[in-house]
């Protein structure tokens, strides 16, 4: 090693000034840094997997056992909205690789339009969300806000959905366990829009710096890193929606 | 033979070197802004000792309460909320993060030949995450602290304590942040930005041990974060997750916390264990004995460890067949254990020994921590358990591990790693002896609590029956002599910052990339990228370095 730090200073500048602006200052090379934040990203949505795993556990532990409580529970969920959002998520995926693709193909123009589209797609998703929870307040299904049981312990007090479902009316000690039911609805489904939420705000910085023309250079690791992200939040929904709405679908 | 293999330049012409990563900027907003892994360890080191200093002296007000038999120097209450903060503090703000945060940090990159971490802001951003935990626990233990213990066990803490559980849990929430980026940053790091020639099997053991802690952060971090989401929900909404009131489970906590939190003391003693092959091998002149069996026993202990957590809940209402299952895998976790201090024990077998201070705490870690799991074994067989669970049995138990094991193993690193973090010597003597008091006042203060539990005197307790005063006091007096311990150190260790020794390079000869390099190093670390071409801990390859080294010279 030298002690000389003019020698030192001067070989670390000559190991610099080749690079793209992009390259950050310790990796080699653009295929290592692009293969090094990928990495990180699947990390990343591992520790979010073990995240929701959490919810997940308490949810088949507790459905289990109060199996009565859910499957009517699971009732007063709109299956119309439920299904409509799951094909507004899936499409947005696509968009969103869409972008993923136009960035690598350097299109400038599809990779606005495709983060647009997902951008918007994103929105309606949260849009149907809040029809659906307001319809829960306005029922009071919203656990420990003046929760009420009147729906489970006489449903027939409930036209629209004992039109529907002719559920029998559940005694009161398992009634109340839909409360648990509709926790964990809310706490997954609003752990998954906080997830939504985050990724459209991202979504808008990138529509920005797309137009400025930031992703259509060849180097995408941003585009496709939030494209995993933006899939892994879809692939929780899917997971989330036969889970929640459709537990008794197969009676 | 000599005594010591130290091997310093003639001080009369020696300096540090005038470009390196602490020189490269001023100011204090280049130092709050860095990149650069090695500052920001430096940034933790200051903050964790900072934490560990308010941790130390609140264990200091338990074992003074504990001197006498009544509750004559705080009220019980108060006496909760000590203990609960000391136990916040050592374990999420000083024990998670001291090796990897401070240690790992600094050397990873180096050692294995890149220029920094995979994520530099990442990093920073975690070492951010950390101060607003800290500034958080700050701020509850002001406003009137929490009592629930640091296990937040419900329904204590969700329905019966109107103490600070909120900005706790917050403060855990942020810094279990804090926790996962710095692993997933090390993971990262080990995979992608290992130099050519630096194979996996050529890593140096320190390397090992740091990725599978570092798996261990990633994977039980968000379970602990989203058990700590629930107990807020819980207090603020009413949830009833864990109410059996409202047909929840307060055994479920357990389990997502434990799953998280059995873990975590891996997290905490893995990287430790990464510090003690680095300096046996050093100290001994040795490469470590069975390199790739330690290698993949720190491997083995991630992997054990995620299938023994339900062992803290034996008496909690867990089905036998349960208990059975958990008390043959918890003492699964022995055998990768024995492993590495049979490895450690052979790579001395022949070895030529120097005692330097990091030696002197490693032969404190391999003693005292092969007691600490030890009797936990003697935990993990259900029987013995039932009988010992909540007394000072576990006390001893686990501060054997934690302070007897990982806090030997953060000194001896930070003593053998404090010439190539600062490029100046502690001084010797005064360290030494440092670590023989440590030992020493260890012993005292934690042995007599083995035999306290034995005897049945239970934990968390102001108060206790007069006939246990005698060992109390023992331990009272031991805990006086460790604070001694632990004092000496951060005061000469900031004495030396100015008057040590200039150590150059490599002044314990020792064989791992950081040690080929300038002390303190230079922000890039290497001025060209190095190449692997030996195994580690190949100090033949050291020899015939310096054999070349003079003949070019010359």
């Amino acid at each position: 090693m030298s002690d000389s730090p003019a020698i030192a200073n001067g070989a670390v500048a000559a190991d610099h000034h080749e690079h793209p602006a992009y390259q950050r200052h310790h990796f080699h090379s653009v295929e290592q840094q692009a293969d090094t934040t990928n990495f990180a990203m699947w990390l990343f949505l591992l520790t979010e997997i073990m995240f929701f795993g959490g919810l997940f556990t308490a949810y088949l532990i507790f459905r289990n056992w109060y199996y009565p409580a859910f499957v009517e529970a699971s009732h007063q969920l709109n299956i119309f909205w439920g299904t409509a959002n799951t094909a507004v998520l899936i499409s947005s995926s696509f968009t969103m690789a869409m972008g993923v693709w136009s960035a690598e193909m350097r299109r400038k123009g599809t990779l606005v339009l495709c983060l647009v589209l997902t951008f918007i797609l994103g929105l309606i998703f949260l849009g149907i969300k809040t029809i659906e929870y307001s319809e829960k307040i306005e029922k009071h299904h919203v656990p420990g806000f003046h929760y009420s049981l009147q729906s489970f312990t006489n449903p027939a007090s409930d036209p629209e959905i004992y039109k529907e479902y002719h559920d029998k009316p559940m005694a009161l000690d398992m009634a109340r366990h839909t409360e648990l039911y509709f926790f964990l609805y809310f706490a997954m489904t609003g752990m998954h829009a906080l997830h939504m939420i985050i990724g459209i705000a991202i979504l808008g910085f990138m529509i920005l710096r797309a137009r400025a023309g930031a992703y259509t250079t060849g180097h995408v690791t941003f585009v496709e890193n939030f494209g995993l992200y933006w899939h892994f939040v879809d692939i929780i929904w899917i997971f989330l929606f036969p889970l929640l709405y459709l537990i008794s679908r197969h009676q | 033979m000599s005594s010591t293999i130290v091997s310093l330049p003639d001080q009369s012409t020696a300096r540090i070197p005038k470009t390196n990563f602490i020189t490269k900027e001023n100011g204090l907003l280049s130092w709050l802004l860095t990149g650069d892994h090695k500052r920001i360890a430096v940034l933790y080191l200051i903050s964790i000792t900072f934490f560990f200093a308010i941790g130390g002296a609140l264990a200091g007000l338990i074992r003074l309460e504990l001197l006498t038999p009544q509750t004559d120097l705080m009220a019980t209450d108060t006496y909760n909320k000590v203990f609960t903060m000391h136990g916040v503090i050592m374990v999420f703000l000083f024990l998670v993060p001291s090796v990897p945060a401070t240690l790992g940090n600094f050397l990873i990159p180096i050692m294995i030949g890149a220029k920094d971490l995979a994520l530099p802001k990442i990093n920073l951003l975690s070492w951010y995450l950390y101060v607003v935990g800290g500034i958080l626990v700050i701020y509850t233990m002001a406003s009137g602290g929490v009592d629930t213990g640091w296990t937040f066990t419900t329904p204590l803490s969700t329905h019966y304590v109107n103490t600070n559980v909120m900005s706790t849990g917050l403060a855990v929430f942020i810094a279990g942040f804090s926790s996962i980026f710095t692993g997933l940053n090390f993971i990262v790091t080990l995979h992608k930005m290992r130099c050519p020639g630096m194979t996996w099997f050529r890593l140096p053991l320190f390397c090992w041990a740091h990725y599978a802690a570092s798996i261990l952060m990633v994977l039980g971090t968000p379970v602990l974060a989203i058990a700590i989401v629930l107990i807020a929900l819980e207090r603020t909404v009413g949830i009833g997750v864990f109410d059996p009131a409202k047909g929840g489970d307060p055994l479920l906590f357990q389990h997502l916390f434990w799953f998280y939190s059995h873990p975590a003391v891996y997290i905490m003693i893995l990287p430790g264990m990464g510090v003690i092959s680095e300096t046996i091998s050093t100290f001994s002149r040795k490469r470590v004995f069975g390199y790739t069996a330690v290698a993949f026993s720190s491997v083995a202990i991630a992997v054990f460890g995620f299938f023994v957590w339900a062992h803290h809940m034996f008496i909690m209402g867990i089905s036998n067949y349960a208990v059975l299952v958990f008390s043959l895998l918890t003492m699964l976790v022995a055998v990768p254990s024995a492993i590495k201090i049979f490895n450690w024990t052979f790579t001395l077998y022949k070895g030529s020994i120097t005692f330097e201070t990091p030696m002197l705490y490693s032969f404190g870690f391999m003693g005292l921590f092969t007691i600490g799991g030890m009797t936990g074994v003697f935990l993990g067989a259900s029987g013995t358990d039932i009988h010992l669970t909540e007394t000072y049995f576990i006390v001893a138990h686990f501060h054997f591990v934690m302070v007897g094991g990982m806090l030997m193993a953060f000194l001896a690193g930070i003593h053998f790693w404090w010439p190539k973090i600062t490029g100046r010597m502690y001084p010797e003597k005064i360290s030494q002896l440092a670590a023989v008091v440590t030992f020493i006042g260890f012993n005292l203060t934690f042995f007599p609590q083995f035999i306290l539990g034995t005897l049945g005197m239970p934990r968390r307790y102001a108060a206790y029956p007069p006939e246990f005063q005698v060992l109390n006091v023992f331990s009272t007096a031991g805990a006086t002599i460790l604070g001694v311990g632990y004092l000496l150190p951060i005061l000469y260790l900031t004495w030396s910052l100015k008057y040590g020794e200039i150590a150059g390079n490599n002044p314990w000869q020792a064989t791992g990339l950081e040690w080929q390099i300038q002390s303190p190093p230079l922000t890039e670390n290497f001025i060209e990228t190095p190449i692997m071409d030996h195994e580690a801990y190949d100090y033949e390859w050291l020899e015939r370095q310096k054999a070349t080294e003079v003949a070019s010279v010359g």
